[in-house]
């Protein structure tokens, strides 16, 4: 299984698929953890070989701060406008819906998604999101230590 | 969005966000009585004041600083900046640091181009709203696409440090040079991304083109020996050839009511078009004889006035940086030290560099303290503003009879032919016909 963190870490709560990626390498180091941009070739390679793949990035979709959203994107498309994204580049769900149209997605993807509160430049991640990332990354290494499929 | 008002006498077309472009702005478009009344590009995005915040920092932050203004331009930022302070150092830098800042440069083109080719404006050819609805039927174009960007974000991994706002650029070079080694796998992809920017050349030239052509003046820099990226003086087809320093002589920036970025104009000449079309058409000859080649095979000329077949020039520059890359990789030899000192000294430089969007210039005044006292950064979409919106009051009138979503596509897609940077020019899209 790979686990791929994407963010940016110096927006704030942008930076939680980051901070979760690092939580598990540090606890894991056996598992391939990897922190990306969500370019869509960057991804469709990095996950050429992994038919098992766990991606987490900040999402902004009107939620609580700190709120955890699963989605399994290899059954159905991500909700649009869902993930953070610049207007001149790709977000996770346009990187996923072209992996999906270009028939390169691993045949389970999933994708987690931590309501973020603040995106500003230069600003902290929320007291509310770090709890997220701490409960995120445990129940991810709990599914790949146990196999289990409930993070 | 699209208003028909009922009354035949007015008809507006309005886009409020234009999408695939970058940053912020909007359309608007007025005929009064079947008569194209009024063109407005505006530029919303609030303006970003990074002119006012290099005041009182070193000069050597500026490369850094500037580069934050664009997430698809960042290496032209960071030479801009570089140039212009070691040209008010009087430092020049040469040999392979000179070539390594060529090569980060293609790598910026590829990513860039490979970007605006296949993901924002082929759609607007093909009838797709979106790259991704257009990846469905041409995945392996997409695929190629996509891939050709990687080449491009791999170049800034290797020599940037990382894909997106490098950090291993520096005045006077870099923080640390690669080895032979790390540039080789380089090498490889390189060579498959000519291949697949040649294939690319012959894809885009058979897209449907409109019949439209206006005479421009093209400003892009000119170098002696090379297609201009770094060094050169500024040049057009209307008689202009002068040095970078002189740029503010010749070029003013004006705030327009409608747009948070400034209008430029070169003084007595009115609007004139930088970037990929106008570099070609100021320096076709300097193109390796393959691009030439594809280029003529694309049925391109040694200018373009079509501006809808920018999409061919920069396939053509694209497989240029790829040929270009390789060339310099091959003949890489790492230098002595990975950046040459420039002390500070209180003066005025100016630096401009061919963004893959057109000229950037740069010019920072430094006081006796070493600190920058005042900076001036003007971005190639603010520079073809005028010129988009003139395209527009030539392009409405010759589509005048299309349905208001028949002519909104295609002056969303004339203003793509510029590859806007609105983040870049604000200091800018939605689009807005209205019938009066």
């Amino acid at each position: 299984m790979l686990v791929i963190g994407v963010g940016n870490e110096i927006r704030g709560d942008d930076a939680a698929g980051l901070l979760v990626a690092r939580r598990i390498r540090e606890r894991n180091p056996s598992l391939s953890v990897i922190e990306s941009s969500a370019d869509p070739m960057t991804l469709m390679e990095a996950w050429s070989e992994e038919s098992e793949v766990v991606l987490i990035d900040a999402v902004e979709s009107g939620g609580t701060p700190g709120e955890l959203h699963r989605h399994e994107a290899h059954e159905r498309a991500l909700p649009v406008d869902f993930f953070h994204c610049s207007t001149h580049s790709f977000g996770v769900a346009e990187a996923v819906e072209f992996a999906r149209n270009l028939d390169r997605l691993p045949s389970r993807l999933t994708v987690f998604g931590i309501e973020g509160r603040s995106f500003s430049a230069g600003g902290d991640v929320s007291e509310s999101v770090l709890s997220a990332i701490e409960s995120l990354a445990r129940a991810i290494l709990e599914e790949c230590e146990t196999g289990e499929s409930d993070a | 969005m699209t208003d028909n008002p009922k009354s035949a006498k007015t008809r507006t077309i309005k886009v409020d966000y234009l999408a695939r472009v970058e940053g912020e702005g909007a359309m608007h478009i007025r005929m009064k009585d079947g008569v194209l009344d009024d063109v407005k590009l505006k530029i919303f995005e609030p303006p970003r004041f990074f002119e006012a915040f290099l005041r009182g920092r070193r000069p050597a932050e500026a490369p850094d600083i500037t580069a934050r203004i664009c997430g698809i331009c960042p290496v032209a930022y960071q030479m801009s900046a570089c140039h212009a302070i070691e040209n008010a150092a009087g430092v020049h830098v040469g040999g392979q640091l000179r070539a390594l800042r060529r090569l980060l440069y293609c790598g910026e083109w590829i990513e860039s181009h490979g970007l605006h080719v296949f993901m924002l404006h082929a759609p607007d050819f093909l009838g797709y709203e979106s790259a991704i609805h257009m990846s469905k039927d041409h995945a392996a174009v997409v695929q190629m696409g996509l891939q050709l960007k990687k080449v491009g974000n791999d170049i800034g991994n290797v020599l940037g440090g990382r894909e997106i706002h490098p950090i291993n650029v520096k005045v006077g070079g870099f923080y640390r040079v690669p080895t032979k080694k790390e540039l080789r796998p380089l090498a490889e992809r390189l060579k498959w991304a000519a291949d697949a920017s040649e294939k690319t050349v012959q894809w885009v030239s058979e897209l449907p083109f409109p019949a439209f052509e206006r005479e421009y003046e093209f400003v892009s820099l000119r170098h002696p020996d090379e297609y201009p990226m770094n060094e050169g003086r500024l040049v057009s087809n209307r008689g202009l050839d002068i040095a970078i320093d002189e740029y503010e002589d010749h070029f003013e920036e004006t705030h327009i009511p409608h747009t948070n970025a400034l209008h430029s104009m070169r003084k007595g000449h009115g609007a004139y078009f930088v970037g990929p079309q106008a570099r070609y058409s100021l320096n076709f000859d300097l193109l390796s004889p393959r691009a030439q080649a594809a280029a003529k095979l694309a049925g391109l000329g040694e200018t373009c006035n079509n501006p809808f077949k920018s999409i061919i020039v920069r396939s053509v520059e694209m497989l240029y940086a790829c040929e270009e890359g390789l060339r310099i990789i091959e003949e890489y030899e790492p230098p002595d030290a990975p950046a040459i000192d420039v002390e500070p000294v209180s003066s005025s430089g100016a630096g401009c560099t061919e963004a893959p969007r057109g000229i950037l210039y740069h010019r920072y005044d430094i006081d006796e303290n070493s600190e920058i006292s005042a900076a001036k950064i003007v971005p190639p979409t603010s520079q073809n503003q005028k010129t988009i919106e003139n395209d527009l009051w030539k392009f409405v009138p010759q589509y005048i009879d299309l349905s208001d979503d028949e002519l909104q596509w295609h002056c969303e897609q004339a203003i793509r032919n510029y590859d806007p940077c609105i983040s870049c020019a604000t200091h800018f899209l939605k689009l807005k016909r209205e019938t009066v």
